[in-house]
């Protein structure tokens, strides 16, 4: 009941200070002004995602610009759909490609995507065409044992 | 024929669901507090300052100590398989999901909710809540709401802090002291966590155990004996029923939630 | 046996039983207490001297039997109909039950702040700190007062309501002789002036003696009613020691001396 300015002040301070954890852990670190209906959404199709998970960044040169939202399975063609969540100020040119890359030896897969030279550029739910696919461990290794030129399907 | 064994289980469940029962008439007695006139903002506040401002130093301290340790241990654990570059999603992820609202909670027991419990518990041995009846005014609402509705107020910013200054001990130690890559570490950090998934269930954990310790150490102090070992004993089972409630409560919230 | 209950009774226990537990405390407990008289209710410790007060402001409820209060039965009464009898009531406790958070000031503002008094708060609570001989005690904090000083703000909140009836537990306990008679006289004023119904519990034989017309002798969970005169002439030994003891208090009751 009795009153006390310094406290009151104190007390501000302290649940400004909160709010701004708050602020800090679900904007700068969670991420949130990359979700919701104001990210531009693509899909891309591939034959292998290799360990690819939704929420893994996607990248252009190295910069983070999006996130996976979410992985199916197509069922017509048997392929992995992957629906991108990136800035919608973005220009992509119709011919980008879309690849899944490893960050280290055994870090977590991400989706670069790097950009084509055509005018023409892709608009909110479109599909990109050109995409290469995870290369997994296995398969490397498979290749080196069994010695075999072959090109597994890589697009 | 009696056995003795059967009859005190018996005896024991019965308590514990009575027990129950007295904190769930306890519990409406709040919550229609909450809704009846006037509204308690001096009190409020000066609650907020007391388990609060006053909780800061103690769990930003830890915070900081706590994210040292993640990210010592974290580093020479990843450095073996050289993906030292995810300690920062090794330590946000540790404290955002587990650490930090499951840690604030039981420094914040200790350090406000025995406090609390001892406050209401020394009002009832002095009287002064049959005091402020007599006045015809209702201890529930003059005492035990504000108290309760601070401690669920102030617990997720607490556990904020404590999340904060932990990513920043882990950012000390990986890259102040061991040489990691700042922008590495943040990165790692910001590619990992997510909002909905993590963020929100940390928050989440936080307001829970915030009611939680409230509910309790308030319901304890209400109902403690009249006499000095009342009080201690209201404090002390204030203490162990809110630290054994955040860690079941804990475990339900991240299996249900997936947190 | 006395002339007091011929008057009008402002407050009647009517067969009132009550037992805490296995111990029984009232077994059909009767007495009344005479509009703007002081009655005094003595008995050995234990014998209920504030459970009968507490009942009476309906902090604690008998397992049977009637209690009226300025002719209204309180016992099957709501909690809302309880406080506006309790508007009528004014209670001193025997610690004083000030809340150690509020000033002087605040604690006896309180009642008034709470129920919206229309008027100057400030000046109501300077008048009665005045009538109690503390004029500049307001800014101080109840942790800042000496035991008497406790027990004549205690007094002061319990008339800021400007109650009919006044119950004070123990009002002379823990007190040095010089302070004894101050808030002996203070009482004895305030009864003769406001025409307050004073009902006051206490092991202070002497001072009952002097303030008492009525006399409630509380014995085996029965009360023995009557004026200081009649009671020490009783037949029955056991009263006639409790008041030839004096300060002392009796050896041969069963309970154990008073403290």
């Amino acid at each position: 009941m009795t009153a006390s300015p310094v406290r009151d002040f104190v007390v501000g301070l302290f649940v400004l200070g909160g709010l701004g954890a708050i602020a800090y852990l679900s904007f700068s670190v969670g991420g949130l002004s990359y979700r919701g209906p104001v990210g531009m959404q693509l899909v891309a199709k591939f034959d292998e995602i290799g360990g690819l998970r939704v929420r893994a960044p996607v990248v252009i040169a190295g910069v983070k610009v999006g996130q996976v939202k979410q992985i199916d399975l197509d069922p017509d063609t048997s392929r992995a759909r992957v629906v991108l969540d990136v800035d919608p100020t973005l220009k992509l040119p119709i011919d980008t490609t879309a690849a899944i890359r490893t960050s280290g030896v055994l870090g977590d897969k991400f989706l670069a995507l790097e950009p084509g030279a055509e005018e023409e550029t892709l608009k909110p739910g479109e599909e990109i065409g050109r995409t290469e696919s995870a290369l997994s461990l296995e398969n490397l290794i498979n290749k080196f044992v069994v010695n075999s030129g072959e090109e597994k399907s890589k697009k | 024929m009696r056995v003795p064994f059967v009859e005190d289980t018996g005896l024991r469940a019965l308590q514990f669901i009575e027990e129950l029962g007295k904190t769930a008439l306890f519990m409406g007695g709040i919550l229609r507090s909450l809704v009846l006139p006037p509204v308690r903002v001096r009190r409020f506040v000066n609650e907020l300052y007391d388990i609060g401002v006053l909780s800061l130093l103690l769990v930003g301290g830890s915070g900081i100590a706590v994210g040292m340790v993640l990210g010592l241990q974290g580093y020479n654990t990843l450095v073996r398989f050289g993906a030292e570059q995810s300690l920062g999603a090794v330590v946000g992820l540790a404290v955002i999901r587990e650490l930090g609202p499951v840690l604030t909670g039981l420094l914040v027991t200790g350090r406000a909710g025995s406090a609390m419990a001892a406050e209401i518990g020394s009002m009832v041995t002095n009287e002064q809540l049959d005091g402020l009846r007599m006045m015809a005014i209702d201890p529930m609402h003059l005492v035990v709401t504000p108290k309760m509705v601070a401690m669920t107020a102030v617990m997720p910013l607490l556990s904020a802090i404590f999340t904060c200054a932990s990513i920043f001990g882990g950012w000390l130690v990986g890259v102040q002291l061991l040489g990691l890559d700042g922008g590495v570490y943040l990165s790692s950090l910001e590619d990992a966590v997510d909002f909905n998934d993590d963020v929100l269930g940390s928050l989440l954990k936080a307001v829970v155990f915030g009611a939680l310790v409230g509910l309790i150490a308030t319901f304890r102090g209400y109902h403690a004996r009249r006499s000095a070992a009342g009080v201690s004993a209201a404090t002390t089972s204030t203490v162990v029923v809110s630290s054994v409630a955040i860690l079941i409560v804990d475990y339900f919230i991240t299996a249900l939630w997936g947190v | 046996m006395s002339d007091a209950s011929s008057s009008e009774a402002h407050v009647v226990l009517r067969e009132v039983s009550l037992a805490f537990g296995r111990r029984r405390v009232f077994d059909g407990l009767s007495c009344s207490f005479p509009r703007g008289a002081i009655s005094v209710i003595l008995g050995g410790s234990g014998a209920g001297k504030s459970t009968v007060l507490r009942l009476i402001g309906r902090l604690q409820r008998p397992d049977r039997g009637e209690i009226f209060v300025a002719g209204q039965e309180i016992t099957r009464l709501s909690d809302r109909r309880v406080n506006e009898v309790r508007g009528r009531l004014g209670m001193m406790f025997q610690g004083g039950a000030l809340l150690d958070s509020l000033s002087v000031f605040e604690n006896v503002a309180l009642p008034l702040r709470e129920r919206e008094h229309r008027g100057d708060v400030a000046q109501e609570v300077r008048r009665r700190l005045e009538a109690v001989g503390l004029p500049d005690a307001g800014p101080l904090l109840p942790s800042q007062l000496s035991g008497g000083m406790v027990k004549r703000v205690a007094l002061a909140r319990a008339l800021v309501g400007d109650p009919e009836i006044v119950l004070c537990d123990e009002p002379f306990s823990g007190l040095d002789p010089v302070n004894v008679r101050r808030v002996e006289a203070l009482l004895e004023r305030l009864a003769r002036d406001l025409g307050i119904t004073l009902i006051v519990t206490s092991h202070h034989i002497a001072s009952s003696r002097r303030m008492a017309e009525q006399i409630v002798f509380l014995q085996d969970g029965r009360a023995v009613v009557g004026t200081p005169a009649e009671l020490e002439a009783s037949p029955d030994r056991r009263i006639g020691d409790f008041f030839r003891a004096d300060g002392e208090g009796p050896f041969t009751l069963p309970e154990g001396a008073a403290a």
